[in-house]
């Protein structure tokens, strides 16, 4: 008779090893694998939330190790949120997140909707879409500076091609009112095929026996859309949606490499302006301060969503 | 039996030799910008490493990064560079910190003066607390922003004609800012040799210190200045005299009517790049440039010419250039001192200046050959007597970026007036140095 798996493994197990574990209870034996994960994670998640937690009341600045250290309550929170020039932060990356989410959901479902309809090429097509996501962000932000190079530019050419304007008289990048729409765009052409990915996974997992249902109680093609496709497709997109938003939050690379957060101060966003406070000035208390808000901010919008989500679930 | 018992001692006393030789021997890493005077003073280091015995390694960083990625390592305690070339703002919180060693006793023991430098070098590259004996870097590489120019588009028979009939004068390099701003609107988008050209290459760059440093080379000279009272801190009526707002006023007028389009993140290379590739008439950019830009084989020789900051009321340039410090978390302080100490002979400076590095040892300034040897020797001299420094607090970093968002927001993004930009300038400054202690 041969061995099961189960004996095998047994016969694999060292006996000194065997016999140590023998007299544990189950629960012992589950707490020694769980421990070093909860050590991890107390050493690399919690520790230096606390820690920060703690930096955000102080005057600390990590590039004098020296300077006396001050508990000066809440003043640095004071600070951020009465400064004006933080929150036209958080307006842009408002702008931001808002405008890169609706297109990216736009387009992204417009698309996994053609892709999903069988059709030549369907393959190659998906291929070639999902290429941008594939850069990395620095590159794209790099190479879009040329793009939008309003001398040489082909973007420029493009809008000029299309509309007849002189491409030299406008600039994506150094116009206060464009620059903002610049990095939509740049982030729109990355991002959306992950969009798309998301909600093709959504569509190819309706059953079609609903849609031949549907047809024999002679639903027109509208209807099956809105009452098949989009409810059955809503958890995905909610999905997508709530990915994006916290990628597009903590957005850095991309926008430094495109604008660095110019012209002035226009596309500067809060991650931005958290890392120039952290890491440029030195400021380490004001910006563990700013980086606690930006946390209960996001952990918060993430919570209500997220509850949102498993109610579409469970409809 | 005698010849292999001497032949034995011989080849025991040169391995021994050998063994010291390697024993002393270090590999000292120098740290500094990546630009054409870091490629001559690794030729130059040669020499040092010929006499002493010690290798040298670089760590040369592109501009836009050099002090992110130095400031980091100073802050850190790390051991990466034992020399650093760092910039003349950084001193403040070298001293403070600790990050750089005190080189008084040193120069007192190895008969380094510090009368051998040329005056505004050792206040600016050298002394913390500013004008104090306390030296922290010997003066490396002497810089200040200055000019260069089309010369050959300057001196065409139709461009002459066309500006003296535009602005009644002949056309040459400029006096002041104001002729400076008249010559390089005369020259935005006119055609020469069938293409479209611009007036002049500024640095308008948020990211680092590049419009601070083109900004300020447009206030100083108008009479911008950073305090009242030198070491007072206090700022109003300095920062945002009607002077300064003149300044800075000049400056976006520079920017929006006489530099190309898409100009808007620029600095070193990108104004190294609209000259070469025959985009712009004139570009401002630091001295330390001059050497390449005249030996390039398409733009440079007869074809350009050079001149120091115009003033306006006052004669004044932004100061660049840097001193060379020892690293206090170098594990070889011995050798960097001794590399110090070899950089210091007027020998090493005359050769120095030779391979294309600023040279600040007067020996090598008050030649009476200096001046005409280069095309730009002469106008280095004259930025020099008039060079103005950036703050150079421990705080300098938190200084100059409040500096760079507030010009940015001003000339780049048109939001507001000069005058509130100032303004807000002397609030942000005012919040740093009370957190400082110093208000």
């Amino acid at each position: 008779m041969s061995d099961t798996p189960f004996d095998r493994a047994a016969k694999a197990t060292p006996p000194t090893v065997a016999s140590k574990i023998r007299g544990l209870s189950d629960r012992a034996i589950a707490w020694i694998f769980v421990l070093p994960t909860i050590f991890l994670l107390l050493a690399v998640n919690i520790f230096p939330l606390i820690w920060t937690i703690n930096l955000s009341f102080t005057n600390f600045r990590a590039n004098r190790p020296n300077r006396e250290v001050e508990y000066i309550g809440f003043r640095n929170y004071e600070r951020i949120l009465t400064d004006s020039d933080i929150w036209l932060t958080m307006q842009a990356t408002a702008h931001f997140l808002f405008w890169t989410i609706f297109f990216q959901v736009l387009i992204g479902f417009t698309l996994a909707w053609l892709i999903n309809r069988k059709f030549r090429g369907n393959d190659l097509w998906t291929t070639l879409i999902v290429l941008p996501m594939m850069l990395s962000p620095a590159v794209v932000g790099n190479f879009w500076t040329f793009l939008y190079q309003p001398q040489i530019g082909l973007f420029n050419y493009g809008i000029s091609f299309l509309t007849g304007v002189d491409p030299s008289s406008f600039q994506m990048i150094g116009d206060v009112t464009l620059a903002p729409w610049s990095i939509v765009i740049v982030d729109t052409w990355m991002w959306t095929p992950f969009v798309m990915l998301i909600c093709l996974a959504g569509l190819r997992s309706i059953p079609d026996y609903i849609y031949e249902a549907a047809e024999i109680d002679r639903a027109s093609q509208w209807r099956q859309f809105w009452t098949i496709t989009i409810p059955m497709v809503l958890p995905f997109l909610m999905l997508a949606v709530l990915f994006r938003g916290i990628e597009n939050f903590k957005m850095f690379d991309l926008v430094v490499q495109l604008t660095g957060g110019g012209p002035g101060s226009i596309t500067e966003l809060t991650s931005i302006n958290l890392k120039r406070e952290a890491f440029e000035k030195w400021r380490t208390g004001y910006a563990s301060a700013y980086a606690i808000i930006l946390f209960v901010t996001v952990f918060g919008l993430a919570s209500i969503y997220v509850k949102a989500l498993n109610k579409v679930k469970e409809r | 039996m005698k010849t292999a018992k001497l032949l034995a001692a011989t080849a025991l006393v040169a391995a021994s030799g050998l063994t010291v030789t390697h024993a002393q021997a270090d590999e000292l890493t120098l740290c500094w910008a990546a630009w054409d005077p870091a490629n001559a003073l690794v030729e130059l280091s040669k020499e040092f490493e010929a006499q002493s015995g010690h290798t040298m390694k670089f760590e040369f960083v592109p501009w836009p990064n050099f002090a992110d990625r130095m400031l980091n390592e100073l802050n850190s305690g790390g051991k990466l560079c034992d020399l650093l070339i760092g910039d003349s703002q950084w001193i403040g919180g070298g001293a403070e910190n600790g990050h750089y060693v005190k080189l008084n006793d040193f120069f007192d023991k190895e008969g380094i003066s510090m009368d051998d430098f040329a005056p505004a070098t050792v206040y600016a590259y050298s002394t913390w607390p500013k004008g104090t004996p306390n030296y922290y870097a010997l003066p490396a590489m002497g810089d200040a922003n200055g000019w260069f120019y089309r010369k050959d588009w300057f001196e065409k028979p139709e461009i002459q004609e066309a500006f003296k009939a535009e602005h009644g004068r002949d056309l040459a390099p400029p006096k002041t800012q104001m002729e400076l701003l008249e010559i390089a609107q005369f020259f935005q988008e006119r055609e020469i040799d069938g293409q479209k050209r611009y007036g002049a290459a500024i640095f308008t760059e948020r990211g680092s210190e590049g419009i601070t440093m083109g900004a300020t080379s447009s206030m100083y000279p108008f009479g911008f200045k950073y305090e009242m009272t030198p070491g007072k801190y206090d700022m109003e009526g300095a920062v945002n005299s009607p002077e300064a707002v003149a300044g800075l006023e000049f400056y976006k007028e520079l920017y929006q009517t006489a530099t190309p389009p898409g100009y808007t993140d620029s600095y070193m290379e990108q104004s190294l790049d609209a000259f070469k590739s025959g985009q712009v008439a004139m570009a401002m950019n630091w001295f330390a440039f001059f050497p390449g830009l005249y030996a390039d084989p398409d733009t440079g020789g007869d074809k350009i010419g050079f001149f120091v900051n115009p003033g306006q009321a006052k004669e004044a340039s932004t100061l660049g250039g840097q001193g060379i410090s020892v690293v206090a978390y170098s594990d070889k302080q011995d050798a960097a001192l001794e590399y110090i100490k070899w950089f210091a002979q007027p020998s090493v400076q005359k050769k120095w200046w030779d391979l294309g590095g600023y040279s600040c040892h007067v020996s090598v300034l008050n030649d009476p050959g200096f001046a005409d040897s280069a095309p730009f020797a002469s106008d280095f001299l004259l930025a020099m007597d008039g060079v103005m420094d950036f703050w150079q607090e421990p705080a300098y970093a938190e200084l100059l970026l409040a500096m760079q968002k507030r010009l940015h927001d001003y000339v780049v993004a048109d939001q507001g007036t000069a005058k509130e930009a100032l303004d807000k300038l002397i609030e942000d400054w005012t919040e740093t140095f009370e957190d400082e202690g110093k208000l």
